[in-house]
């Protein structure tokens, strides 16, 4: 019994940083622009989390810190890839090679300091109810933005006329600028909104996963938010589903570890990343009879005023 | 007043050749900056950077034996892009070569194996990185899988795999409990230039690479087909190129290329296969590439230059303390400013007064 709580707890906690980041990317993929450095954002807003509260004891000014950073590295994408209209694949490439050698150079003089990690939800009576109690009312406050967050992505997207309208840039940007839509400042604030959560994925690892940095802590889970993305369709809900499911795989590897079933930690390690491969054959493969990716994604767009 | 992007009316084939070198200065201003924030006197650490490794004889040396695999992967990665396929698992493909190859050496340990064993160990280390390249390449033209995306979990795949085989069944058994095989026999190491020093048979084989590249891309009917589907796919299917049997066949040459490339780093310069043979060849050879322009002589000139920053990253932080991150730093930097002047061979800048133009009716 104690045991699948845990389990529970640890693949939730697991499957946010890969929520956050992903629900960004997928704001960013819907205004047509694919931003391949969410590993480098992430890893970045990592290091500058952990030194924001590490230097201010807050754990919610790390948060910011994390966001902050996150948003200054996606705007160099957009002044890159929509400002100077370069190819989105080879700058956010860029982006994530660049983030890796800042955030090493960031975060060199905390790696082996220690702060006290994001607290845990704590309702007298609630929290204490066996099994679910600790797994409704017991998480850190990451966890429920999480959920927030994609909530408020979906109403966004779906139900208010400027979610239309980016949507609308992200399928057809010829026709969005026609209508007179500002389609660069759109896919700009687009790309910032991915930053920021990227940036706050990428913050939750020090502050609240495990309460310590260490240099590429972020370990592909950006490229894995990326393959979430192409997962869900880019519809939210099933972004939920795919994050909850990659969570579960990578705790399960580290359970069967310990269990010691035998088979070398290595190959369990390396299920998280297969099953993404596996994932994305499956998909690509259902799909097609017509791609649900937006229509304009990854294409260079110049105004012809 | 306004500042617009507008495409040019032909791509600019002088900026096309100063590109490359205003992205370098304008990298180096930007270092020089980076040094000053990090405390560090800008010019000594220049000096570390770029001029210090030129000076003496084994810095070359050591030069040329890390441009050896940033050129040779570069030059496949170059394939791929042109034809618009995105391998960016370079990296794994070179590990599961440094695998592949050093299967033969460790099997043959100790016995009287001949002169067979160090071509053998090539071919199979070349033809496995091809096949390891083949997954992505086949799970995009069959089933539409992003390439980007599953190249890349496949890093993680052979990282973990190299991982395991040299902790657990090719583990030295006199290694004090290291992860590493055992030292391979003098058969299975590529073998030095110039006795006693650090330049290995690798550097020809590289130089051999890029040679072939250059007759692929510039003297055959393939190298066409390559250019043209990256650059003009509309024209290369009227043309009735197959657009899938190129991704397969770029794919596969590249990774072909990056397997070669592991086992001449493991069997040359390093000896004998352990975790962190490589510090990202597989991905600092894509700025490489693209500050190569794509091209098989620009590459390797990019390759001898990326090299340079990371034998001059080693000596900064020897000498004056800089931290090895700054090379990263460096790297993704050029990367950003080469993609950025490269846009200007297409498009220009122009200031745009909305109202005046509207006045004199231009557009």
């Amino acid at each position: 019994m104690e045991l699948i709580e845990a389990i529970i707890l640890a693949v939730l906690a697991a499957s946010t940083p890969l929520l956050i980041a992903a629900t960004g990317e997928l704001v960013t993929e819907r205004s047509g622009v694919l931003n391949l450095g969410v590993e480098g954002m992430m890893i970045v807003g990592a290091a500058c989390g952990f030194a924001g509260a590490w230097l201010t004891g807050s754990i919610f000014i790390g948060a910011l810190f994390g966001i902050v950073a996150g948003m200054l590295m996606s705007l160099v994408f957009a002044l890159m890839a929509l400002g100077l209209a370069v190819n989105q694949v080879a700058t956010g490439l860029a982006l994530t090679i660049l983030g890796i050698g800042l955030s090493g150079l960031i975060g060199a003089g905390f790696v082996g300091e220690r702060i006290a990690p994001a607290v845990h939800l704590s309702i007298p009576g609630l929290t204490d109810i066996p099994l679910i109690g600790r797994v409704l009312f017991g998480e850190d406050a990451f966890v429920y933005f999480s959920l927030a967050l994609i909530i408020s992505v979906w109403w966004f997207l779906y139900r208010t006329r400027p979610g239309l309208i980016l949507r609308a840039c992200g399928d057809n940007h010829v026709s969005a600028h026609a209508l007179g839509y500002p389609v660069l400042r759109i896919r700009t604030f687009a790309v910032m909104f991915g930053g920021a959560c990227a940036g706050l994925a990428g913050a939750y690892l020090p502050l609240a996963y495990t309460p310590f940095f260490i240099p590429g802590m972020t370990a592909g889970r950006g490229w894995i938010a990326l393959a979430l993305v192409v997962f869900s369709s880019w519809r939210p809900g099933r972004l939920v589903v795919g994050a909850y499911l990659f969570g579960a795989v990578t705790i399960l590897q580290l359970h069967a570890q310990g269990w010691g079933v035998g088979i070398p930690s290595q190959f369990m390690s390396a299920l998280p990343y297969l099953a993404t491969v596996i994932v994305l054959v499956l998909l690509s493969r259902a799909r097609t009879g017509g791609s649900t990716a937006p229509a304009a994604l990854g294409t260079v767009f110049v105004p012809d005023r | 007043m306004q500042l617009v992007l507008e495409k040019r009316a032909e791509r600019s084939n002088t900026i096309a050749l100063v590109s490359p070198l205003v992205a370098i200065g304008l990298t180096i201003a930007t270092m020089i900056i980076l040094f000053a924030i990090l405390g560090k006197n800008p010019l000594l650490a220049l000096h570390a950077y770029f001029i210090a490794p030129l000076t003496d004889g084994y810095s070359l040396q050591e030069i040329a034996v890390k441009a050896t695999p940033l050129v040779m992967i570069a030059i496949g990665l170059s394939l791929c892009y042109l034809a618009n396929a995105w391998n960016i698992g370079a990296e794994g493909q070179f590990l599961i070569g440094a695998v592949a190859g050093s299967w033969i050496a460790v099997k043959t340990q100790g016995t009287d194996a001949g002169a067979w064993v160090l071509p053998t160990m090539l071919v199979l280390a070349a033809a496995a990185g091809a096949l390891y390249a083949l997954i992505p390449a086949i799970c995009k033209v069959k089933f539409g899988a992003s390439e980007i995306l599953t190249s890349l979990m496949l890093v993680y795949v052979a990282d973990l795999f190299l991982d395991y085989l040299v902790r657990g069944p090719w583990r030295d058994p006199h290694g004090f409990n290291f992860p590493t095989t055992a030292e391979f026999d003098p058969v299975a190491t590529v073998p030095l230039l110039i006795e006693g020093g650090r330049l290995h048979l690798g550097s020809i084989i590289a130089l051999l690479v890029v040679a072939a590249a250059a007759i692929l891309l510039g003297r055959t009917i393939k190298g066409f087909e390559i250019r043209v589907v990256g650059a003009a796919p509309r024209a290369a299917r009227f043309g009735g190129f197959n657009a899938d049997q190129l991704v397969v066949l770029t794919f596969a040459i590249s990774g072909a290329l990056a397997g070669l490339a592991g086992i001449i780093e493991v069997a040359g310069p390093v000896g004998h296969l352990q975790p962190g043979i490589s510090p990202g060849y597989g991905f600092t050879a894509i700025i490489v590439a693209f500050l190569g322009r794509l091209n098989p002589l620009g590459i390797l000139i990019a390759g001898l230059l990326l090299a340079l920053t990371f034998i001059g990253g080693e000596q900064a932080q020897i000498a004056m303390k800089i931290p090895l991150d700054v090379t990263k730093v460096f790297q993704g930097i050029l990367l950003f400013y080469v993609l950025a002047c490269d846009s200007f061979i297409l498009y220009r800048f122009r200031l745009v007064f909305p109202n005046r133009q509207v006045a004199r009716g231009t557009h």
